[in-house]
């Protein structure tokens, strides 16, 4: 009884959340410090994964929980501290292009919602299959209509890992010829 | 899980489609704005998410499970990204000790 109190869901959630996406993002990218930019954005991944469980893709949101912000964010923050960046050697545009890129991804968002104005699908998005994002039903897609992809994806995931072990060692010292 | 089904049944595909496409904007706007190249990085990061909150969007829209698998897909090839692109640019920071982009001007003409 007390659950149902304390999660009294409505559509408001979906706008609180997608407005705390865009603040959040929108510091990713003002942010002076590396480090915190980073954390903003393991707080916008955050709010993608309550996107995800609103649309009841558990499976997603488990994964984008697990693998972006504990794998990949992870990465970016050691990565940022093996470099060890600070404040002082963040390098600063000039206001002229700062301008200039700001009007250039206005120009774009103009455009999508330009797009969008004229394509006008206004429905609502209607869950029809309420397990349709379980892990049951996707693992069914993912190993009967899509093995060949997910084989191959390992593959990928191997030669993305020998290439960074290849690329991050140290060159050993030339060979004399 | 009921209630939050029905939460659903009243946002419009349309605020969706708007959402991502603000979200895919500030990630465009990182990439011009900002020199330090894991900045750059994460707008990209940013922007790839976008796309995959939407194609989740529209997989529940249209009841098909393939978007979702294709947001599975993206994250995979999300984590290889990371990891490639993060050696080159420690690989980078090695020979220029800096990770500002305006350094790295021996492609241009």
């Amino acid at each position: 009884m007390g659950i149902r109190y304390f999660v009294n869901i409505n559509m408001n959630t979906f706008y609180f959340i997608a407005f705390l996406s865009i603040f959040f993002s929108i510091l990713v990218i003002t942010a002076k410090n590396p480090v915190h930019s980073i954390l903003y954005l393991v707080l916008t991944f955050f709010t993608f994964t309550v996107h995800y469980i609103l649309l009841n893709a558990q499976f997603l949101a488990v994964v984008n929980f697990i693998v972006y912000m504990g794998a990949i964010l992870v990465l970016f923050l050691y990565t940022l501290m093996l470099i060890n960046l600070n404040k002082d050697s963040e390098p600063v545009k000039s206001n002229m292009v700062k301008i200039a890129a700001v009007l250039g991804g206005g120009c774009l968002l103009v455009v999508l919602v330009g797009c969008l104005k004229q394509v006008g699908v206004a429905d609502p998005v209607v869950l029809k299959d309420p397990g349709l994002g379980l892990v049951q039903n996707l693992g069914k897609v993912l190993f009967n209509e899509f093995l060949l992809p997910f084989e191959i994806s390992s593959l990928l995931l191997l030669s993305a890992m020998v290439g960074a072990v290849l690329l991050a060692t140290k060159d050993p010292k030339p060979k004399s010829v | 899980m009921e209630s939050l089904t029905n939460t659903i049944k009243s946002v419009p595909l349309n605020h969706y489609i708007l959402l991502c496409s603000i979200i895919f904007s500030i990630g465009v706007m990182g990439v011009l704005l900002r020199r330090n190249a894991i900045i750059i990085f994460m707008s990209i990061e940013l922007m790839l998410n976008s796309v995959n909150l939407l194609l989740t969007a529209f997989s529940v829209y249209h009841g098909d499970a393939s978007g979702q698998v294709f947001v599975f897909f993206v994250m995979a090839l999300a984590a290889a990204e990371v990891a490639v692109g993060l050696a080159i640019i420690v690989m980078i920071y090695r020979n220029t000790n800096s990770v500002d982009t305006n350094v790295l001007n021996r492609l241009k003409w």
